[in-house]
């Protein structure tokens, strides 16, 4: 065979590919499949049903301790459950469905690519805080013409608004690290739910087993990361002692299944 | 323009590629040869950046493949056309492709057009396509970056024989307008007709490569397949001129070049009415290369005779 000349690419003309575009992409991909359009359209009905099924039961019962943050919270609580599973997808589905490959060949910087995935997860976590926001103030101005007596606000912006959104962008982050850990869509959401009830529970009965006051209960403080997030609705009151839990649970439930995670995606083979 | 030097990628104690060095060059459409899991794939995805390599490295153009900027508008890539989300359209697909490269929209229906998807095709999710369109579409995808290099992994499989020739045309004319492609098959017939240059892999290690001539001049010595008004005055003539002479169907197979045959004819005047090349084509080659790789050995085939093999 006759040998090749050396015949280079001229690249000088070419930028690389800007993350806000690789943002552009993640955010496409994130409601352009079927999957991911209907579960972003679940999220919008369940929230919707729910939040009539409130109403109905605040009017009929006439309920008197009725306010915004009463409506806000069932949004607040249907978002959560279901916002970490669209983390999840956002990650699984490049490997379910093997689209990692073209991804990956149209970005090679792959740590990039997470980058744009987590971004588009926090940027999706913001969205529901203000979704189940409007939501609670639309469902409140309802109820108050429906001749309830409700209050517009009466807790701290700090506990109603910035516990929300970290409580939500925490809650998507432990999804996100699940299928970074697992990139599989059933298996990280089997074990996000795991997390969520059973894990919750086996403190329960570790506490219940060594008692309130054992270094069981000592230890659960700083593992127990639901307990931990809970006091974020409360943020005004937290101490350093909650603030220390917080992190450190989270380090544990969110960094380390993320870290290995990460280095899966960015060394694995991509088939 | 690809080059592969020493490329050796090892999966524990199996070697999927073994120490393979080639070269593409442009202008040229060179064909990767071998049977199933003779390592072509793997050798791709390494090209890529998809597979990391144990040894060797390969170079488009003289970068690797992560150090190109915006990777998809010069090297074009189709390692598996059904790898992509099967819940998004075609026309989805192109155009989130075309949005990461960075182009306008109207290129997305160029390409539809250039692979003939229609617009109601183009509006189906991937799960219903069948194979064959979603070839086209990943060869849609593939150009849709104008690229000066293409990899293409077995980008005839699941087209129809129309899809092929079409496939072909267009690999042809995009060589003759000086760019690079590289495709992969395991079907020799799909390959040798548009590929200028050919390499044969088994077994993770090439066994061959050149273009067609130099293969078959390779491929052992001549035999010729003849058939005459007269095959017993001819098979006499040929004995005399000391070829060796077996009579094959309604012709006769001689261990000579057509050339002897036609000249030995000419002298028995004995009129020919059909005189071609019999001796092993690029497939006998092919099968005999990579003959000890094959997962199933035609009990007929002999071993590759060492003359037979060419480096």
């Amino acid at each position: 065979m006759t040998t090749a000349p050396a015949i280079h690419l001229d690249v000088t003309n070419t930028d690389p590919v800007p993350l806000s575009r690789l943002l552009r992409v993640e955010f496409r991909k994130s409601y352009d499949t079927r999957a991911g359009f209907w579960l972003l359209f679940s999220i919008g009905v369940i929230t919707l049903i729910a939040e009539v099924i409130t109403l109905i039961v605040a009017i009929t019962q006439d309920l008197d301790n009725v306010s915004l943050g009463t409506f806000t919270a069932v949004a607040a609580v249907v978002t959560s459950f279901l916002l970490p599973v669209l983390a999840i997808m956002l990650v699984t589905t490049e490997w379910t469905q093997r689209s990692a490959m073209v991804t990956f060949s149209l970005e090679s910087r792959r740590s990039r690519v997470v980058w744009s995935k987590l971004l588009v997860a926090f940027v999706l976590s913001l969205a529901s805080v203000v979704f189940a926001i409007v939501v609670g103030v639309v469902c409140n101005a309802i109820f108050a013409a429906a001749g309830g007596t409700t209050e517009w606000w009466n807790q701290d912006v700090r506990d109603g608004v910035i516990g929300f959104v970290i409580s939500q962008s925490l809650g998507m982050l432990v999804g996100f690290a699940f299928a970074a850990l697992f990139l599989n869509t059933a298996a990280a959401i089997v074990v996000y739910f795991a997390f969520s009830f059973i894990v919750p529970t086996l403190f329960e009965v570790g506490t219940a087993v060594f008692g309130e006051h054992s270094w069981f209960a000592d230890l659960r403080k700083w593992i127990d990361f639901n307990t931990a997030q809970n006091k974020l609705f409360e943020l005004s009151t937290m101490s350093g002692a909650d603030w220390a839990h917080l992190v450190v649970s989270s380090l544990i439930w969110v960094g380390i299944p993320l870290v290995f995670g990460l280095r899966r995606i960015l060394r694995a083979e991509v088939k | 323009m690809i080059k592969v030097e020493g490329l050796t990628r090892k999966y524990g104690s199996f070697t999927a590629v073994d120490d393979v060095s080639f070269t593409c060059q442009p202008g040229r459409v060179t064909g990767f040869l071998g049977p199933n899991g003779a390592g072509k794939t793997t050798t791709m995805r390494v090209m890529v950046g998809l597979t990391p390599a144990t040894k060797g490295q390969v170079t488009i153009g003289g970068l690797r493949y992560h150090d190109i900027p915006n990777p998809g508008r010069h090297v074009g890539v189709l390692l598996d056309a059904s790898a992509q989300h099967g819940g998004r359209t075609g026309r989805e697909v192109l155009t989130i492709g075309a949005m990461t490269m960075g182009l306008p929209d109207s290129r997305v229906d160029e390409m539809l057009d250039l692979v003939s998807l229609t617009a109601s095709e183009a509006k189906r999710r991937l799960r219903h396509y069948s194979l064959g369109m979603k070839q086209r579409l990943g060869i849609a995808h593939a150009l849709l970056g104008d690229p000066q290099v293409l990899i293409l992994d077995e980008p005839a499989n699941g087209l129809d024989p129309a899809g092929i020739r079409w496939m072909r045309g267009l690999l042809k004319s995009y060589a003759d307008r000086g760019g690079t492609v590289l495709l992969s098959s395991h079907l020799l017939h799909e390959v040798e007709q548009i590929a200028d240059e050919m390499i044969l892999i088994g077994r993770g290690k090439i066994v061959a490569q050149g273009d067609r001539a130099s293969l078959l001049a390779g491929a052992g010595p001549a035999q010729t397949l003849v058939t005459s008004l007269d095959n017993e005055v001819l098979s006499t003539a040929l004995k005399e001129a000391g070829h060796v002479v077996e009579s094959a169907g309604q012709g006769l197979c001689v261990h000579a070049p057509a050339v002897e045959v036609g000249r030995a004819a000419l002298s028995a005047q004995v009129v020919l009415t059909d005189l071609r090349d019999g001796g092993a084509g690029l497939e006998d080659l092919f099968l005999q290369l990579t003959a000890d790789t094959q997962r199933e050995t035609p009990p007929d085939l002999a071993a590759p005779t060492p003359g037979g093999t060419i480096a």
